[in-house]
């Protein structure tokens, strides 16, 4: 207390006087109680954040655990290009891909248009019970979403496939088999993430002047019209932003997801970079090739942010960074 | 009701729109997705083995009965996870929130020397982190492995909410407040504790809700760094072991080995893990959007 009392009356004087120098001292004095409430943090940040990074080296170098990190060899890219040429990584990088874009083709635009039909809704009760179940699946779990996936849709008791026969049709494997389970994992991610991904849009929307659609009105606009020409178009940045941010994504993928609905009989699409990194590294102790492969995702995932962003700007936008 | 919205028509000269029938419908089948599969969960859980084995269950149950629950709160390994559940849960909520905010309020400071430097170290995590693999080694070489430290320490630094709560310090607390109370003479922790926290309790919740409920379904890390240690395993990853890879019967009491259709004991394991989430969901719904919501702003 002493301190901040001394602090404020030098303050003014002191104020001209300051060097760059010495701002740093006078700022410890004057702010000591905020540095010391930022060590935790920064310990935190620094240890779990920070350190793992220089864990990354070990993609330069041929990890053996005997030798332990420092007295393992140096090996420039070697490790790099060792995995590029197994078929493993092909197919992993292929699937990554495959998936998360088809995901974003998907689970980006279904909020978009689920939040243009609750912007419709006027009744606020029955907007509301629709929100609240429409928001329930973001709060469960992959593992239940994955347990719940094969109750429903397992070939040989899913209550999907029960009510298939009922209708008189033939049984689907929705999960086991390759393409199917491609669709299925696709339509669950829809399933999961429509509803949650709507309160940024609807947030979005409640901000757009209710005098355009007034005057739209007053022109004669019908429905349709106004949602094309003055809801899609107010919300156009918004939209922009998020599709920048899950660009970046597309390399990355929640593991969580795919080895929650993974099974033994599909296994074409299922090997993704992140199954993959915990495959060699974690289950097979190769650890510099793991962290290879994890590093170059990373890399790709920061380029492609970086690449959307300018585009984004390119195109007229405010972009993100 | 033909009658009626032709008087309408006649008066207001205003056509009935199929898009007043096919917007609240679609609303209505989406919505129904989300809660069907649950309904069915359910009932299946409280139904008699003969009916689920011979698909006859949809959404009610048929032969009422609580035999698969009375399996489950006999079961001590599951018992025992929902107790690691909580214990990490709750500590790891704890640890979060004082880490937030002792580097939220410092960094919603314009006066803090060094800011913009330290909102750098804190913020670049959200773009680029060591990965799966260092992050392991790290957690190896603290000795965390098979420990509960490994699920309450690493990740309850979270740059994510950290943005959050120090945009709605810096956004929420009027600075004439605070400028009078440092005039009377309070300090960085008096202003703290007394001003600024009381006066944030509902991004305080957001956050607390943020990091319990991420903690509570969260499985990845339990799967990398809890092996040996069956103990340790949260409920989660039990659910793993038990209904998606099968690996692992019931430990059910007497030994009387699968005279139950295991399909209704998934069914009721489902629904036991999720009975915490769905009971609390109501309340909590309301937080998670604001917290949301003061996310994207500052994106």
């Amino acid at each position: 207390m002493k301190i901040e009392n001394a602090s404020s009356k030098n303050r003014t004087v002191q104020k001209h006087m300051r060097a760059d120098r010495d701002g740093l001292k006078y700022s410890i004095r004057r702010d000591w109680q905020l540095y010391l409430l930022l060590l935790l943090p920064l310990a935190f940040v620094l240890v779990f954040k920070y350190a793992p990074m220089s864990g990354l080296l070990l993609a330069f170098k041929d990890y053996k655990i005997a030798r332990g990190f420092w007295g393992s060899e140096w090996v420039g890219f070697e490790v790099f290009n060792e995995i590029f040429n197994k078929p493993d990584f092909i197919r992993a990088l292929r699937n990554t891909l495959l998936l998360n874009t088809l995901d974003l083709l998907f689970s980006f635009t279904m909020p978009i248009v689920l939040a243009l039909l609750l912007n419709e809704i006027k009744n606020v009760f029955f907007k509301r019970i629709n929100q609240t179940l429409l928001y329930l699946p973001h709060f469960l779990s992959w593992i239940i979403i994955g347990a719940l996936a094969y109750q429903l849709l397992s070939e040989g008791n899913g209550l999907v496939n029960n009510v298939i026969e009922q209708l008189g049709f033939n049984r689907v494997p929705f999960l086991q088999e390759d393409s199917n389970w491609l669709i299925s994992y696709l339509a669950i991610g829809v399933w999961q993430s429509m509803g949650w991904g709507t309160i940024i849009y609807l947030a979005a929307i409640s901000g757009i002047n209710p005098e355009l659609y007034e005057a739209a009105t007053v022109d004669g606009a019908g429905r349709g019209r106004k949602m094309w020409n003055i809801t899609l178009p107010s919300i156009r940045v918004t939209i922009v932003t998020l599709l920048i941010l899950n660009l970046g994504k597309v390399m990355e993928g929640s593991f969580e997801r795919v080895y929650a609905l993974q099974n033994k009989v599909t296994t074409e699409f299922t090997t993704t970079i992140p199954v993959l990194v915990y495959r060699w590294g974690i289950e097979n102790g190769d650890f510099s090739r793991a962290t290879a492969l994890g590093l170059f995702q990373g890399a790709i995932a920061v380029v492609l942010v970086l690449a959307a962003d300018r585009i984004a700007k390119k195109l007229g936008e405010d972009g993100l960074l | 009701m033909k009658a009626a919205s032709d008087t309408v028509t006649v008066h207001r000269r205003k056509r009935v729109d199929i898009w007043d029938v096919l917007i609240p419908f679609s609303l209505i089948v989406a919505s129904l997705v989300c809660l069907l599969p649950f309904l069915h969960v359910i009932s299946k859980s409280f139904s008699t083995d003969a009916y689920v084995i011979a698909n006859k269950v949809y959404l009610w149950p048929k032969g009422f009965t609580l035999g698969a629950y009375e399996k489950i709160f006999a079961d001590a390994s599951i018992l025992r996870s929902l107790y690691v559940s909580i214990v990490v849960t709750v500590s790891f909520t704890i640890l979060g929130m004082i880490i937030t905010v002792f580097a939220a309020y410092p960094l919603s400071r314009t006066r803090l020397w060094g800011r913009t430097l330290f909102t750098f170290i804190f913020m670049l995590p959200l773009f680029f982190q060591g990965g799966i693999i260092p992050d392991y080694l790290l957690v190896n070489n603290l000795g965390m492995l098979d420990t509960i430290w490994s699920l309450i320490l690493p990740l309850s630094f979270s740059a994510y909410n950290l943005l959050i709560m120090k945009s709605a310090i810096s956004s929420g607390i009027p600075t004439s407040l605070e400028e009078s109370a440092r005039i009377d003479g309070a300090g960085h922790f008096r202003i703290l504790f007394s001003i600024v926290l009381p006066l944030s309790k509902p991004i305080l919740a957001t956050i607390a809700l943020f990091y319990a409920v991420g903690r509570w379904n969260a499985y990845q890390d339990a799967l990398f760094y809890i092996k040996q240690n069956v103990d340790l395993r949260p409920l989660q990853l039990k659910l793993y072991y038990l209904i998606i890879q099968s690996t692992e019967s019931f430990q059910l009491e007497g030994s009387q080995v699968s005279l139950s259709n295991p399909e209704v004991l998934k069914a009721s394991c489902i629904v036991f893990a999720t009975m915490p989430i769905l009971c609390v969901y109501p309340f909590i719904q309301k937080y998670f959007v604001q917290g949301t919501m003061l996310g994207a702003v500052k994106e």
